[in-house]
């Protein structure tokens, strides 16, 4: 065969195998997709803590839907496969010489062009919407609607905990993190030694904590609740112990908290270094 | 009198004097201690200049470095290019004798390289198995303290770390090296020493990683992120030698593959007609040659910052742990590629047979293979959305990342249609194969969900990212190194293995596969993140379930090896030479293949996936008379 | 069939070999130390535990592979110093602790941590409260993240007589004390840890001593 085959598909037309596939596809994904978004969608995290958990909430659940077809395709595919051409016989027969199939292919390629387009156009829309909660590095590049009265908190990541500073309250340390209500946030988050990640899971705010280097998150808080944070990045022994709870409170218990703060924490003010928005402290490579 | 005569009449224990696996042991375990000694006599007075007072890694390097050195020479590597100097003539093979021996040592047989390899790897994915084994016991209750914590850390890098090595080499190693030269009509690879090299750097490779735990472990799991690297026990620095080992490893491998498919494929055996599994050997061995020098350069400058205190990746001297993740995982991007296109080649190869229907869509497969290898050089900062990259960059690398999908879709339509209005016969390597389209759906629609940066925000770093590579690579690598295993292997030995068996095999390891990384998107959706020993309580129902099923899939793996074990070793019932009735040409040979592999190489005049078209003849006619064929 | 049997033997051979490797394997990383040590508990309404700890500047080879490694040890109720650094403590109870320290100064990376947190009273240095230490002077810090206490532990003069080698260390020699209270709440697995860069050798001195279990880290069972 020294010619190549014609790409053509050169089995019958009229047993109705792929028009019954199609339908069955067809029936079942406009069943299972409702499904999944009524039944799934709602449990779908991270939660409500931020209109940055909010948007993600809303992502995963579009791309759960996208899902679902798909998903019922090449299942129902291989489960019609296995049930309408199985061999029946035990000698072993060979099926027709089909080697390609044009129209198919263009239709399968510009489909899955489409939709994977329009998930990337998707993902970037979302992103637009001031981050979506991922860390931005020094310089963010998106950035929501009144970033610029945004309220700045530390996170200082460390050997195994997280520690949080207050510039707009002359630079408070504090162990444990509270943030006032209904406010628009931008963390600086940094750290003191190893690579860590500040992940608050209610809020969905995740950004890598970098020695020597600044990342920025913009997190536009909800209404007051209990959040979670665990560090996302291993950092050595106490990785997996590194969690502490956080809080969102109203405005007035956020000032009692910090006027708390600053009487207890007030004796160790003079000894910390001037707020910046990264640290390389001493020692700095071996200790002394 | 013969060669063999005269070997045969040599008393045993001359034998084991020369150049084998004994002497590699001894000097290999010599040269460590050099090379320790060197490292702590001649730096002795130089650690407190460097401020390195508590830990000599300079021995350690040394002593690793010249322990694989004084291996490979005991081997008797250094033998061919040492008599090449001295002016013998070029040679193509070593001198080979008969016998199991030559599976223990030096061999430039590509069948039996092929051999060792899956035995070889075989043995280490056996220890990195037990690895997750054991991870699954710690986190069976959330303040489990089986294992001390520092040791948990160990564990889950070493399981990481020993897949990830040597899984690269999972498909290329044995299958590749025994079946390519088969496939394409050659006697041999391009370069059958590079080839023995490329398995005995493997094997001194996993040997050195196990002996991290004689120096406390290290903490990092298997990306080695700096600068918790550099601040780790001398543990760290069998990681960072196993994985320089393997870079160099896979590189040649790639090498060999490249230059063997480009030059040695047999008369008539055009690009248009080549096997499509050739294609994927040849897509992944371009990622391997290209990305695994990456990894050596950048585990080298670790190992400058940990030996000599030089700071490529600490801010604090003036480097940027930013320079670690963007080499690290300009490698490790590629090197997922490494590990899933062989999964590709495999399906897309056996679907045929098992289908008796040619390749559908030979054409958009291999654009496929192409598209995926180009864009996987494209994607790698995907591993890094939230750590504080600029932001602007974001958006590509979701694009480029959600374009990846696009090729990858070309496999599955071109294995879907094959299927099509097939003959499909269920045997154990066609169930494996199909287990792969379930698998890497569910691996590839998570990893969509992943290239999405808001979704990741959520879930990197959890166990969603884990659940998702794991259905990607185990799903879609080992379950297709299993379909490869059981196709092959009545090639290679001559046996048949037991279809019950590895039926039971089958449903066992697929059933608890699913129950074991499926619950996981749902662990870490809801808020566990990876490589922790501890957990909130109401997440031990779920890791109780994926602990047990975990266990079942240990358990299936014992099923296989004793199919293995039994078919091979007590029943030995032949399988004669195309038991799949293949038209392949590999399956046009005798079972085992013949050390000369083709009396005479054949001419081709078509591709190996001829089925259906009635009067066809057999695609690649051997010229009479063959040697022993079908 | 002598054949089948030999084969048999081969791989009831192979099979026990791979179970004794295994066990060695698993065994090598269960080895830590983790052996659990129970302080005193006078019982009552609140439990009162009492902990005698010390910190020394390198532990010496009698009690650990590492002997230059900074460590913790605890005296058990026959005054023998043992390396133990996971305590079992009750539940709901008020634990005094008290720190004999042996080790100079290496000093904070976080200057916030030189104000002792989560204490019931004053953490007292040689007998007297200490509100702040200024962050150049911790030598040590014992402090347990999730129930929040935190306490710098105050070092040896570098020019002090009498400095300890090896431990375990005696009263004899120069140290200094520390002693405080705090309250153990409900039950669980509570680390602790030390966060002073102490870890001579290693980047950041936060690596060797620091990051094993057994020398600058520890559980408190709380039970």
């Amino acid at each position: 065969m020294a010619a190549a085959p014609p790409l053509t598909s050169a089995a019958p037309a009229s047993d109705g195998h792929g028009r019954r596939f199609l339908a069955l596809w067809a029936v079942l994904s406009a069943i299972a997709t409702p499904l999944v978004a009524i039944f799934l969608g709602p449990a779908i995290p991270p939660g409500n803590g931020s209109s940055q958990a909010t948007g993600q909430v809303f992502d995963n659940q579009v791309m759960v839907a996208i899902s679902t077809p798909v998903c019922v395709l090449v299942l129902l595919f291989v489960g019609y496969a296995l049930v309408a051409f199985r061999s029946r016989s035990t000698a072993v027969a060979d099926g027709p010489p089909i080697r390609g199939d044009a129209g198919v292919q263009i239709v399968w390629v510009v489909t899955t062009t489409t939709i994977v387009l329009g998930l990337a156009g998707f993902g970037t829309f979302e992103l637009l919407q001031g981050g979506s909660g991922g860390g931005q590095g020094p310089t963010a590049a998106f950035l929501p609607a009144g970033h610029s009265k945004a309220m700045d908190v530390q996170v200082i990541a460390q050997q195994w905990e997280f520690t949080f500073r207050y510039p707009t309250y002359g630079g408070l340390e504090t162990p444990h993190l509270v943030l006032p209500a209904n406010t628009l946030v931008r963390l600086h988050v940094t750290s003191l030694d190893a690579v860590h990640s500040f992940w608050a899971y209610e809020l969905g705010v995740k950004a890598d904590a970098n020695p020597g280097s600044d990342d920025i998150v913009y997190v536009r808080l909800k209404g007051p609740r209990t959040f979670h944070i665990h560090c996302s990045e291993l950092c050595g022994l106490w990785h997996g112990y590194m969690f502490d709870t956080g809080q969102v409170v109203p405005d007035a218990e956020f000032a009692a908290w910090i006027k708390r703060q600053q009487a207890y924490f007030g004796p160790v003010a003079r000894y910390l270094p001037p707020y910046a928005t990264s640290y390389l402290p001493d020692p700095q490579l071996r200790a002394g | 009198m013969s060669a063999l005569a005269v070997e045969a009449r040599r008393p045993p224990w001359r034998k084991l004097v020369g150049f084998n696996l004994l002497t590699a042991a001894l000097l290999g375990v010599g040269g460590y201690y050099l090379g320790w000694f060197i490292g702590h006599h001649v730096t002795g007075s130089s650690l407190a200049f460097f401020g390195d007072i508590d830990q000599n890694d300079l021995s350690v390097f040394l002593g690793y470095f010249l322990g694989v050195i004084g291996f490979l020479v005991g081997l008797g590597f250094a033998n061919y290019p040492l008599a090449r100097l001295r002016g013998y003539p070029p040679s193509l093979r070593e001198k080979e004798t008969q016998g199991v021996g030559r599976y223990f040592g030096l061999c430039t047989d590509h069948k039996v390289v092929g051999i060792q390899y899956l035995l070889g790897i075989g043995l280490f994915f056996f220890i990195g198995g037990l690895n997750a084994m054991l991870i699954r016991v710690e986190l069976l209750r959330p303040n489990a303290q089986v294992f001390p914590a520092g040791q948990y850390l160990t564990l889950v890098g070493m399981h990481g770390t020993m897949m990830m090595g040597m899984m690269s080499s999972g498909i290329l190693g044995p299958f590749a090296n025994y079946v390519l030269p088969l496939m394409i009509g050659a006697r041999r690879m391009a370069f059958p020493r590079i080839e023995a090299l490329t398995f005995w750097l493997l094997m001194a490779a996993g040997a050195i990683l196990t002996t991290t735990i004689f120096f406390g472990g290290f903490p990092t799991g298997w990306t080695g992120y700096e600068p918790l690297n550099d601040q780790a026990n001398a543990g760290m620095d069998a990681y960072i030698v196993f994985f320089a080992l393997v870079g160099l490893s896979i590189t040649l491998l790639g090498l060999n593959m490249i230059a063997t498919i480009v030059t040695m494929r047999a008369p008539g055996l055009t690009w248009s007609r080549l096997p499509i599994f050739c294609w994927g050997v040849l897509s992944t061995a371009v990622l391997m040659l290209l990305a695994a020098p990456v990894l050596i350069a950048v585990l080298s400058m670790a190992m400058l910052d940990r030996a000599a205190q030089t700071t490529f990746f600490i801010p604090s001297g003036g480097g940027s742990q930013y320079l670690y993740e963007n080499l690290f995982w300009v490698f490790g991007h590629p090197e997922v590629y490494i590990l899933a296109l062989p999964g590709f080649a495999i399906v897309l190869e056996l679907l045929p047979v098992f289908a008796r229907k040619p390749l559908w869509g030979y054409r958009l497969a291999v654009a496929g293979l192409l598209g995926v290898t180009l864009l996987s050089w494209l994607v790698w900062q995907h591993h890094l959305f939230v750590s504080g990259i600029n932001s602007d960059l974001r958006p590509f690398y979701m694009l480029s990342t959600e374009l990846i999908s696009i090729p990858t879709g070309f496999t599955f339509i071109c294995g879907l249609m094959t299927l099509w209005r097939g003959r499909i016969r269920l045997t154990v390597p066609m169930l494996f194969c199909l287990a792969w389209f379930f698998n890497f759906l569910i691996g590839g629609l998570s990893g969509v969900f992943l290239s999405d940066v808001p979704s990741d925000v959520t879930t990197h770093g959890s166990f969603f990212s884990m659940a998702h590579f794991h259905y990607t690579i185990m799903g879609g690598l080992i379950f297709t190194f299993f379909a490869a295993l059981y196709y092959w292997v009545p090639k290679m030995t001559g046996f048949q293995l037991n279809e019950r068996l590895g039926k039971i095999h089958f449903w066992s390891m697929f059933i608890a596969f699913n129950s074991t990384f499926a619950p996981l998107f749902a662990v870490g959706f809801l808020g566990q993140p990876r490589r922790v020993v501890t957990y909130p309580a109401n997440l031990q129902f779920l890791n109780d379930w994926v602990s047990a099923s975990a266990f079942v899939l240990g358990l299936s793996m014992l099923v296989f090896l004793a199919n293995f074990v039994y078919s091979l070793v007590f029943a030995r019932i032949p399988a004669g030479s195309n038991p799949w009735a293949s038209r392949s040409l590999e399956w046009q040979l005798p079972s085992p293949v013949p050390v000369h592999n083709f009396d005479r190489i054949p001419v081709i005049s078509g591709d190996p996936y001829d089925y259906g078209a009635p009067a066809a003849p057999a695609a690649v006619p051997l010229p009479a008379p063959a040697g022993g064929g079908a | 069939m002598r054949g089948a049997a030999w084969k048999l033997a081969g791989v009831a051979l192979g099979v026990g070999l791979a179970g004794v490797l295994i066990g060695f394997y698993v065994a090598g990383y269960l080895v830590g130390d983790t052996k659990s040590f129970r302080p005193s508990v006078a019982a009552g309404a609140t439990p009162v535990a009492r902990l005698t700890i010390q910190t020394v500047a390198a532990v010496g080879p009698t009690l650990a592979p590492n002997p230059d490694w900074v460590s913790y040890l605890v005296r058990d109720g026959s005054g023998t110093w043992r390396r133990s650094t996971v305590w079992r403590l009750p539940a709901h109870a008020l634990v005094h602790v008290t720190i004999y320290n042996f080790d100079g100064a290496s000093g904070l990376r976080n200057p916030f941590l030189g104000r002792p947190q989560g204490l019931v009273g004053p953490e007292l240095i040689d007998g007297k409260p200490l509100t702040v230490m200024p962050p150049d002077q911790p030598s040590h810090t014992f402090a347990v993240p999730e129930l929040g206490v935190l306490v710098p532990v105050a070092p040896v003069a570098d020019d002090a007589k009498n400095q300890c080698g090896y431990a375990p260390c005696a009263l004899s020699m120069a140290h200094r004390t520390i002693t405080f209270t705090f309250r153990t709440g409900k039950p669980g697995h509570y680390r602790w840890q030390c966060f002073v860069p102490c870890a001579a050798g290693f980047l950041y001195g936060f690596g060797g001593p620091m990051q094993t279990i057994g020398y600058m880290d520890g559980f408190l069972n709380v039970v």
